[in-house]
């Protein structure tokens, strides 16, 4: 049943070929005999879903169209959610429930759609492998042996293991992209300021941004469609009309369905440290794209190797502030035992906090502080604007920039955690859209020696949303990489 | 060798908006603990900042009021520090470019007027309040206040006294109740100040090293600690000591200052941008706008209350220190429609004098009188038309007070009989009957005492109860004793 996409699942919900309550019970089937092994999701609510479920089809039987109506899905654990706790990961917020639902969370409910349970993650999303989670670490559904990307990895890997058939995720420097790529599904990150940022704990706030991981590219507007939307809690957020990002998708078009689309191919996306694996099923993407019609065009974004280093300063130095309000005071973990003020501080965040999160929080605390800030912070700020700069140029000369996501496959567990920068360098193709603010996709397209996926990433200016799913689309229509199973998955 | 003192002061008005500068909460005064703290106060996990624009708009106005520069892109940044009472652990308020830059005060000091040159106002949010009695030795957290929002106003370094620094003090809290951004209360810390002290030797071009004295709430604290931080650097000096530049507060108990915290203490706020709020964008309309609503300013009043009430500029000043006292007065003054260049300078007497010390009196403001400046206005005509005597006029006034005929001067003359007598047969008839029964009086003023005159007006003024026109009884009683 659950190795349908959302649009198929929800035509057979409408057809009554099954309920939403059965649906809701066979993923919470799936999640009882694979999550032990896999370690995806922090938090499950059968009681909750089932109540969900059956309202959902209560509506169905009035014969409610809502496209994600009886749906399951999850919530990455840094969204909050009345009701259910939000722990980020963290011992600091193990036992924390949130008195309000986040922006995201509430629409997709208003949605329909039918909430089994909060996602495994990266500590406060810090981190490129899911494996700084105080809930222990987040296994592929490829290889157990191997991360699932991160930090969105819990829903990464329980969209690819079909647990649900979409969830939430966030995305700092590619906490979206990476691990779908790595956990062989599709994931976006939208244009910062479509998704309202209330109720997502911040990370780095000129980042963040929470979008949808699915299994197809029409699952993700779907679940866009949903999750955007102005909300005057977040100042951030945009109040620009509404659109179908399906709506291109659904366009006749002949067997050139991409004819006339330029693909940017910088050449600091294809150059030395990408996996010859990588290279080569990004090599096949680009030929069955030049096949339906699109041009590619070579181009140069002569800045984009600064954006490790640039995010690494602003992302720490966000964080640094961000993060100040875990002091034990008000909610969360607090030591047991102090002998005064900054005492209780100093144990409650040095128990509370991993070394990851820890470790950024000294990053952005230098960078910030006086006489280092116009070195690191401002220099960051000033670079960001030239790598902006870059990508302005770019889309003047085409439409979508493609690249690999990410310069590997999975890597595995415990073999660079040791290694920051080794970790670091895996967000070198897509932190670019965090610090520009642009929307960006990856989607399965291929796989490496190993056997393990591969993600193509689509980039576009800003609310390019539509254009890059229909692209993502297109190639799956005429591809079925998104559709191979999971080794542990079995049979869905 | 003389010493100059060298002050500057940074206050924190608290702005009069009903919501907190980046929550919905409210943020009304001496409610229970914790009971006005919304998610976004007490910084729950994933709350988000939304501005309030009425706070905006009063900076826009403290700004105007001040001939300030209003930056029309301005930036909230984060201050980081750790603190109970400091929710996010960081204060959002304004760093590199502030709301308001620049713009002056003028106060009156002996020496004249003196322009008092303003660096900048930035909008910022006040922090919660750490209760630490009643707690058994823990501390309590009250973030009621927390998120309210505050105008940090900071003058440069150009006063050079106590009393200078208290005047400009007194002249900014009188400025931003005028223009209704600020309720002024300052036991409720509503407006409270910092002092920046230090002091060089006279003609010394460079400044001497400062410390800063912390919350002062009262304007006679905020002299007393200066003079007392005066005395104490310039002993220290005078005994081969340095200052250091340090944050003291002041203990009223003990009428001193004491070290809170040295320079090498302070804490690096790391001030960034704040990445929650974009750049803060004022655009000319919305300042037209605020300009269309500006009350008149209390200089221009001043001036203008001289030319058309033709008063002293002494009365002037008085009468615009607040802006009840300037309605009040233009109220009674225009409805008595007299001409004013005399009726001005009545109105004012009667508006400093009996009424402003009834209030006094009761206790209350001027908004709260009994009696309303068009009452007033209504008793002031019977002195203008001679109706009745000024002396009368306070009995008069004083039945007003009490609610007397619904606080209406004519009832309350008509009914108690007041009217002044001013018939000449009638003075001529008591002026007899005085002399007649006191030949003494009258021969001594004869002999040249003119003195007895003021004994016999009195007896007279005595034998009708005060009705009678004083000037009138004075003449008629010359012309009788001259005879």
């Amino acid at each position: 049943m659950l190795d349908a996409p959302i649009t198929e699942l929800s035509a057979s919900l409408r057809a009554k070929r099954f309920s939403s309550v059965e649906l809701a019970q066979a993923s919470l089937d799936r999640i009882a005999s694979l999550n032990p092994a896999l370690n995806a999701f922090i938090t499950v609510d059968p009681e909750r879903a089932l109540a969900d479920a059956k309202a959902a089809d209560a509506l169905i039987a009035t014969g409610s169209a809502l496209p994600l109506l009886g749906i399951p899905i999850a919530h990455k654990d840094i969204l909050a959610t009345a009701g259910m706790r939000t722990t980020c990961g963290s011992r600091m917020l193990a036992n924390y429930t949130s008195p309000f639902d986040a922006h995201v969370v509430d629409r997709l409910a208003r949605a329909g759609t039918v909430l089994i349970g909060k996602t495994n993650m990266d500590e406060f999303a810090m981190g490129s492998s899911s494996e700084t989670s105080h809930f222990g670490p987040v296994r592929n559904p490829w290889h157990r042996d191997y991360v699932p990307g991160g930090s969105s990895g819990g829903t990464a890997a329980a969209v690819a293991a079909r647990l649900v058939p979409g969830a939430t995720g966030t995305d700092t420097g590619g906490s979206i992209r990476q691990p779908a790529a790595m956990s062989g599904i599709c994931g976006l990150k939208p244009t910062y300021g479509v998704c309202s940022r209330f109720g997502l704990v911040a990370f780095a706030s000129s980042l963040d941004q929470a979008g949808p991981l699915a299994r197809t590219a029409h699952d993700l507007a779907l679940l866009l469609n949903a999750m955007a939307g102005h909300d005057v809690r977040d100042s951030t957020s945009l109040d620009r009309p509404i659109e179908d990002y399906a709506r291109m998708l659904l366009m006749e078009r002949d067997a050139r369905p991409l004819a006339g689309v330029r693909i940017g191919l910088p050449a600091e996306y294809f150059g030395a440290g990408i996996d010859p694996g990588v290279a080569q099923a990004i090599d096949g993407a680009l030929a069955e794209l030049r096949r339906q019609g699109a041009i590619t065009v070579e181009l140069a974004l002569p800045n984009v190797g600064l954006s490790v280093p640039v995010y690494y300063v602003i992302a720490p130095a966000e964080a640094s502030s961000n993060l100040s309000r875990f002091d034990g005071v008000r909610y969360g973990h607090r030591a047991a035992a102090y002998t005064d003020l900054a005492d209780m501080y100093r144990k409650t965040r040095a128990e509370g906090f991993g070394a990851e999160v820890r470790r950024r929080i000294l990053v952005g605390t230098y960078v910030l502080s006086h006489g280092y800030y116009d070195a690191y912070y401002r220099k960051a700020q000033q670079v960001r604007r030239l790598i902006a700069d870059d990508f302005r140029r770019a889309y003047a000369q085409c439409d979508v920039i493609a690249g690999p996501t990410a310069p590997t496959a999975a890597f595995r567990i415990g073999a660079i955690s040791d290694d920051p920068v080794a970790m670091y360098l895996n967000d070198i193709f897509t932190t670019a859209a965090n610090l520009t603010g642009s929307p960006a996709l990856s989607i399965p397209c291929g796989f490496d020696a190993s056997g393990l996926p591969i993600g193509l990433q689509l980039q576009g200016p800003a609310f390019a949303e539509a254009r890059l799913l229909d692209v993502a689309h297109r190639f799956q229509q005429a591809t079925d990489w998104h559709r191979r199973v999971p080794t542990m998955a079995g049979n869905a | 060798m003389k010493w100059e003192v060298v002050i500057g002061l940074e206050t924190h008005a608290q702005l009069s908006t009903a919501a907190k500068i980046f929550s919905g909460a409210p943020t009304a005064f001496g409610a229970a603990p914790n009971t006005q703290a919304s998610a976004v106060d007490i910084a729950l996990p994933g709350v988000l900042p939304v501005l309030n624009r009425g706070a905006v708009e009063r900076a826009i106005r403290f700004g105007l009021a001040v001939g300030a520069t209003i930056h029309r892109r301005s930036v909230f940044a984060r201050k980081n520090y750790f603190y109970p009472d400091l929710p996010k652990g960081y204060q959002i308020s304004q760093y590199e470019i502030p709301i308001v830059q620049g713009g002056s005060l003028s106060i009156a000091t002996p020496a004249g007027e003196k322009i008092v040159r303003l660096t900048r106002a930035h909008l910022e949010e006040d922090a919660g309040k750490s209760l630490h009695e009643d707690y058994h030795g823990m501390t309590g957290i009250d973030l009621n206040r927390a998120g309210t929002p505050l105008l940090e106003i900071v003058s440069e370094p150009d006063l050079r006294s106590a009393v200078e620094a208290v005047t400009y003090a007194k002249r900014l809290h009188a400025l931003v109740k005028w223009i209704g951004i600020c309720d002024g209360n300052m036991q409720e810390g509503s407006f409270r100040c910092d002092a920046n002290v230090s002091v060089r030797r006279e003609g010394a071009t460079t400044l001497g090293t400062r410390c800063e004295i912390k919350n002062l709430n009262s304007f006679r604290f905020m002299q007393q600690a200066i003079e007392y931080e005066v005395r104490r650097q310039i002993e220290l000096i005078d005994d081969g000591g340095a200052v250091v530049q340090e944050t003291r507060l002041f203990d009223p108990g003990r009428g001193e200052t004491r070290p809170m915290r040295s320079k090498e203490d302070a804490q690096d706020y790391r001030y960034f941008p704040d990445p929650d709020l974009p750049p803060l964008a004022i655009d000319d309309a919305w300042i037209e706008r605020v300009r269309a609503g500006m009350p008149e300013l209390p200089e221009a009043m001043r001036e203008r209350f001289v030319f058309e009430y033709a008063l002293q500029a002494q009365d002037a000043v008085a009468l615009t220190a607040d802006r009840e006292t300037a309605r009040y007065f233009e109220t009674a003054a225009k409805s008595l429609a007299a001409p004013v260049e005399r009726t001005g300078k009545l109105v004012a007497n009667w508006v400093l004098g009996e009424l402003s010390a009834a209030l006094n009196r009761d206790e209350r403001a001027i908004g709260a009188a009994p009696v309303r400046a068009d009452q007033l206005a209504a008793l002031l005509r019977r002195i203008a038309d001679g109706t009745i005597s000024g002396k009368i006029a306070k009995d008069v006034f004083d039945a007003m007070w009490t609610g007397e005929h619904g606080g209406d001067a004519d009832a309350i003359i008509a009914a108690k009989g007041l009217e002044q007598i001013s018939d000449a047969g009638a003075i001529e008839k008591i002026v007899d009957d005085v002399l007649a029964a006191n030949a003494a009086i009258a021969a001594e003023f004869r002999a040249g005492k003119e003195k007895a005159l003021q004994s016999l007006v009195g007896k007279a003024m005595a034998a009708t109860k005060g009705k009678a026109d004083p000037a009138q009884v004075n003449a008629t009683l010359r012309r009788k004793l001259s005879n």
